[in-house]
This record gives structure tokens, sequence and C-alpha cells, in this order.
């Protein structure tokens, strides 16, 4: 079969070159970039299923899934931090960064040898009530202040939320949920919309 | 080996940097009839493959925090136009104990005109006279009366928007209209009138109309990203493209200068470079040079340029370049504020930068300090991008539903105010050449010192009582300051701003400056420099308009020298 698909690069080329008629200055017609982002973003879409980890082993990774998707689930609004991506955006960065390494990697094992300590399960064994019983003294900072031996699981829980948040906002879902509106052509911008208090 | 001078071809003028200055330059040159060839450290500019333009950060694997999440919360994230940089593999700078200072370089044609806020602030007459006003510093050689007709110029040529005000010391333009404000800016604006605090329409150079053969804004926001449409400026959209369509332009790109080289008649007659992609040295030639290599990198350039003539420095007689060194104060808080929470969603993009800010509103009166500040601001309902609910999540903490519904309530409610203010050169801030350090193309790099005077110190403080007070007067709450590195005080680190200048300084004694009136060195009189190195004060005015009109200006001068046959 032949590859119908058209490359970003392929398509902006055909159109910069076709539009410098009549200007010596490196403009873009405005139709054909958006027509140009158009395509990109349906050929962007059409992504593969199945996704390998590059870093966490499959016990981390699944591991890594349950956490993201237990700090931002879905509920009846959206879909949750799994169908948002944020596993693999966070693997991705953590294979290419040793102190990520260190902290998500090591934070996850120290998070198994606290609920082995506890329950004597590692964390995805444990009952959905010991799951909460553990998360709910790591994630908030003024209980390391009274133990100081959750000081690590409170570290690593806070570290794990950011980049959970960047991976559900920063993904399609994310954005809808959030309710950004741009990212567009726009031939005159309206201003801030008629609103009581503003 | 160089070649024998039959078989080299010498160029009317070499340009040696491809920013607001040079680029400039180069317009003005090649339109004037001379042959122009231009070096630049980075690769030529591709738009249509190397902008990042109406890109989601969900079409990027990493989303935008780049490889190993290093752009992650960062001004040059992975978004941002190619090439401009905190920190250059193989091209280091160092400090001087006790000194902190970051250095912002784009290795890229049309530099840093890539990847600035657009905002184009002529500086107002007193600026220009600042000894005469306050007995600090020193005047300029020209006046703002003689710099205006170029203000006018390039205003109509790269296209500016804002609105006629008449406010002192904050002079009007050649404005495009401006746009309407976005919810933000109503509340600012509000929160400002109850002070007393002037805010307007910003002062930027994005086309709220077609001009000049591009077409207006679309209002996507994303100007730093690079603009495929080239409806703000850059030089690499704006001036090279003319250059080059004159016939008379010549760029050499991966070329890395090294030394400017004097000839037996006293005049400057070549530059060294590197080729980064063979490691080569090679010469061109030309019979006049405009150094615009970014106000530091042309510190250094004329620093590393030493001869027999010009043991210190070529130029340098005087012993001034790489002194005076300056940047902007910078200082910011964040506010919350609970009336945008929940907000209607709405297209809140607007152009790629703030519709209004504050000009220095206590000109002429009795201050705590010397000179002034203006103030830029932010926020509300931008794309999401990676960091940007570090704050929510770490205030919120927890997880779940109730943290999800927080950072979406959250969501659009902060705005940002960051003043920018004049910091009056002294003796501890300049920059030299490291006598132990050299680059990977063998070239000796610049070691900084830097520390911030009293006035600056006290403006930082005054900044942060009035952003509080503005954040308060709107209805918010103090959130946050926003800081990069780890200073003591509420003041940015030397060079954050991006607004480093005044290390080649003109002026009409040859013993205390480095260039005369027309940008041209004492020293060496077909030497000219055109970039932010020239400058006597650094005003609360952001640079780049300036260099641009100064920049027209000496090329004028250098064009009329040339007619007479005198370069």
């Amino acid at each position: 079969m032949v590859d119908m698909k058209i490359s970003r690069r392929n398509i902006l080329k055909s159109l910069s070159m076709g539009v410098t008629v009549g200007s010596v200055l490196r403009v873009i017609p405005l139709e054909a970039a958006e027509f140009a982002h158009g395509l990109i973003a349906s050929e962007k879409s059409d992504k593969a299923t199945g996704y390998v980890p590059k870093f966490f082993d499959p016990h981390a990774y699944k591991t890594l899934q349950l956490l993201c998707e237990t700090i931002l689930p879905a509920d009846a609004d959206s879909g949750g931090a799994v169908e948002a991506g944020a596993p693999e955006f966070i693997d991705l960065l953590t294979s290419e960064n040793p102190t990520y390494q260190l902290r998500l990697g090591g934070g996850l094992m120290w998070l198994d040898s606290a609920c082995t300590d506890r329950y004597e399960k590692a964390y995805l064994e444990c009952t959905p009530h010991q799951q909460k019983e553990i998360l709910d003294l790591i994630a908030y900072r003024k209980n390391a202040d009274s133990d100081a031996s959750l000081e690590q699981g409170v570290d690593f829980f806070a570290f794990l939320r950011n980049f959970t948040a960047d991976g559900f906002f920063t993904s399609q879902i994310g954005i809808k949920y959030l309710g950004y509106v741009g990212n567009s052509f726009l031939t005159d911008f309206p201003g801030c919309p008629p609103v009581a208090g503003v | 080996m160089p070649k024998s001078n039959a078989a080299r071809k010498v160029y009317d003028v070499c340009v040696i940097g491809s920013g607001a200055g040079g680029g400039t330059a180069a317009k003005v040159l090649t339109e004037g009839g001379l042959s122009v060839v231009m070096l630049e450290a980075g690769p030529r500019l591709k738009p249509e493959t190397d902008y990042k333009e109406h890109i989601w950060p969900y079409e990027l694997a990493h989303r935008g925090a780049d490889v190993g999440g290093k752009g992650r919360g960062q001004f040059n994230d992975e978004f941002l136009a190619p090439n401009g940089f905190w920190e250059i593999d193989g091209e280091p700078y160092t400090t001087a104990p006790g000194s902190n200072f970051n250095w912002f370089r784009s290795r890229i044609e049309g530099g840093r005109t890539n990847h600035w806020g657009r905002i184009a602030l002529r500086f107002g007459p007193a600026d220009f006279k600042a000894r005469s006003t306050d007995g600090m510093g020193d005047d300029w050689p020209i006046t703002y009366e003689e710099l205006a007709p170029y203000y006018d110029k390039i205003e109509s040529y790269i296209g500016v928007f804002g609105s006629k005000e008449n406010i002192p010391n904050s002079p009007d333009g050649m404005f495009l209209p401006p746009p309407r404000p976005r919810c933000t800016e109503t509340i600012i604006k509000k929160a400002c009138d109850s002070l007393n605090i002037t805010c307007i329409p910003s002062r930027l150079a994005i086309l709220t109309k077609p001009l000049n053969g591009r077409p207006a804004c679309h209002y996507c926001a994303q100007c730093g990203r690079g603009c495929m449409t080239a409806s703000n400026f850059s030089s690499s959209q704006v001036m090279i493209p003319v250059a080059q369509g004159t016939g008379r332009f010549t760029m050499i790109a991966n070329a890395m200068a090294r030394e400017i080289v004097l000839g037996k008649d006293g005049k400057a007659e070549a530059v060294s470079y590197i080729d980064k992609a063979t490691r080569q040295e090679e010469r061109v030639y030309a019979k006049a040079f405009v150094v615009a290599a970014s106000a530091c990198e042309s510190a250094r350039l004329l620093l590393n340029s030493r001869s027999s003539s010009f043991p210190d420095g070529l130029a340098n007689s005087s012993g001034v370049v790489g002194g005076y060194l300056t940047d902007s104060v910078g200082s910011s808080v964040t506010g919350y504020f609970p009336q945008l929470e929940n907000f209607p969603a709405h297209n809140h993009d607007g152009v790629g930068g703030a519709h209004m800010y504050m000009p220095w509103w206590r000109f002429g009166k009795k201050n705590e300090f010397l000179r002034g500040y203006h103030i830029e601001f932010g926020g509300g309902r931008d794309m999401p991008g990676v960091g940007g609910f570090d704050g929510v999540c770490a205030e919120q903490e927890g997880y779940g539903v109730s943290l999800k519904q927080k950072c979406r309530s959250s969501y659009g409610a902060f705005i940002g105010l960051a003043g920018r203010g004049e910091m009056i050169p002294n003796e501890k801030s300049y920059c030299e050449i490291d006598p132990n350090v050299v680059d990977r193309w063998g070239i000796p790099v610049l070691r900084f010192h830097w520390q911030w005077g009293e006035n600056e110190m006290k403006m930082a403080e005054d900044m942060q009582e009035t952003f509080r007070s503005i954040i308060e007067a709107g209805g918010g709450r103090i959130h946050s300051t926003r800081r990069r590195g780890a200073p003591k005080s509420e003041i940015s680190v030397g060079g954050e701003i991006i607004h480093e200048l005044g290390t080649v300084r003109m002026g009409d004694n040859p013993k205390t400056s480095a260039l005369n009136r027309n940008c041209q060195a004492h020293d060496v009189k077909n030497l000219f420099v055109a970039d932010a190195a020239p400058f006597v004060s650094n005003p609360d005015k952001n640079p780049t308009l300036t260099i641009m009109a100064l920049a027209w200006r000496t090329s004028e001068y250098l064009l009329d020298r040339a007619k007479r046959g005198e370069i």
C-alpha cells in the first residue's frame, strides 16, 4: 500500500515555495498555513496503540499507571490521567533523565517497601483501603512533619503529582476539561466577553 | 592559508550577527547599494519546518518539556523558536567569585529577535540625559530628537501597535491600532485606575493591520514560537529576506567570529571566523565592519582582537570595552484572582504578549530611588503547559477528583506582574576575557562580574510593594513570587531579563568611550557597532527598538561615508 500520509515538512515546504511571488518576505498565507496545520493534526491523532515502557519495568509501570489514575481520575466530566497518556509521558521523560530515574524509580520502590512493611504486600497487591491509607499519609506535607520516615514518600508523591498534572492537562481531554479555547486563527480579537464582575 | 590579495573577494561591508542590529544594518546597507556579507554563529532559519506554531502540547511526545524535561517551566521550552539558550554546549562563559550572571544567547539566523517579547518602546528625552538629570551615569552623545526620525522609520517599517498618550518621557510612536484588552487586563486596568497608576495599551512589534506584504496577526498568542505569517517582527523574516532580495547580500551561517584583523593601514581588513561545520578557520574581507553580535558577544570579539596596536583589544584604547555592563532590574509577584474562577470558557489568546502595560508613572516626582520602571503582566486562560500546575498542586496537595476540580477552577485565575527597571552602571558590573577558559572553537570566553547597586535594590522593593497593592486593589490575593535561580532578595539575577548592554559604549570623549556619536570606533574608522553595546544608559524601556533605530542611523552614516569614498 502506498503511504498516503503527507508529512508536515513536505506540506509546509511546498506551501512556502509557492507564496513568495510578489513579496520577498518569507510569509505563508493564512489559509494555507491553517490548512497545513489541520492536516498535521489529523495525521498526529492517528497514533499507534500498545505502549512499551522505555524505563519502568512492567511491575513499576503498572504501579505508575495506577498512581497516575488515582491522582487525576476519570470522572463524570472527563477521562483520567491514563487515558490522557500521562504514564507514557512520564516514562519517556524518566528514560532520559537520571534525576527523574532516582526520584520516580526509587520512589516507586520506596512505596512498595513501605507497603510491605505495613501490609506485607507491594502497593499493587494491597486492598483499595490499604492503598488509600498509605497515599493519605504521603499526599500531604504536614504528615512528614510529625513522622520523618514519610519524608521521602511525600517528596516522591509531590513530584509524581506535578508530572501527572503535566501529562493530564496537556492532553486533548485535559485541555478540553479545563475549557481552554484558542490556538486558532482569528481575523479580529474580540477581547473580554461581557461578564459580571470584570 | 590566507589567499593572496588578487584572489580575495572584498565585500563593501561585513556585518557580524543577524539579529535586531545586524538585520537592520543589512537591510539599510544593501538597499543603499552596498554589498554585504553577514556572519551568523548559528544556522539559517527555516520557518516552515523550524516553527512549532499552532502545535498542541499533546502532538509532541515530550508535551513541550523537551528531552529529559529540560524545558519544563523554562522560557526556552520545546515550543520556543529554535536555538535560544541559557547554556550552549561547548560555548561556556564564566562568572567571577561572588558574581551571578545569566547570559541568554541565540545561535540562529535572526538571533534573539526570534525569541524577544516584541515590546517596542522608545527611550524618552531624559533617558539620553541621565547625568544632566540626576548626576548619575553619563549622558548619551546624541539626543532623543536626533534619534526620533529613526524611531519613525523603524516603526513604520516593522509595524508597532500602541496608542497616543502623551506620557512624560515615554514618547508616542507611529502606531497601528492596539488590540482589545483581555479579561485579566480589564481587571488590572481598573485596579491601576483606582491607584492612579497609568495603564495603557502595550507597544508591541506585532501587526494589527497588514503591512509591507505581511498579513495582520491572527491572535494565537504564540509569537515566541515564531510566526509562520511573519505578522510579528523578527530580523530573520522581515530584515534579512529584504537584504537578500537586493542581490547584494551574502550570508555565511554557522560562522563563529573569532577576531577582527587589522590591516597595515590601521583599518580593519578581515574577520577570522571558525566554520562550525568543518572546524576550519576562514577569513572574510571587507572595506567596513559592523559588529552586531549582541552587546557582550561584540565586546568579546573586540577584546579577543588583540594586536600590537591594540594590546587590550581592538578599538579599546579607552579601556572601556566590557565595562558599564547593565541589565534591567526585574522583580515579580503572582496574584490569584478568585473572580476569575470558573470563568466562562472563551478565547483569551490575543497577541503573543500583554495587550496593556504600565509605563513609568512617577516620572519627575520625588521617589525613594532614581530613574524608574515599567510593569508588564500576564496570565489568565493561556494554553495549558507543563509545569503550569505545580503551584496549585503544591497548595492543594492530596489527589483525586477534588484535586482535578481545583486545578480546573483555579486555571486562568492567576495574573503575574513583573517590573522592568533602569539599572545605573557601576564599576563592579562588567565582562572581560577569562584568562583560563576557551570554548570548543578555541576562542577565549567571557567572565562576568556582577553586582546590583543600592538604587536597584530599592527599586525592586518598590516594585514588590506596588505589585501587592495592585493585586489587592484588583480583588486578588498574593500567590507567590516567581524567580529564576536563588537570589537573596526579590531582585532578578543579572542578565536574567536579557537586556544586557553598554559594553562598547559611545561618547564624545575617546578616553571614556569606544565609539563616537555615530557608533563608529574612535580608534578604527571603518569599524562600527550596531547592537545594544553602544548604549550609554539602560532605561526601563526594553532595548530592541532603540537597537534598530540606532543601527538604522549608524548604517545611513556608513552609507554616506561610503558615497564620499571615505570607507
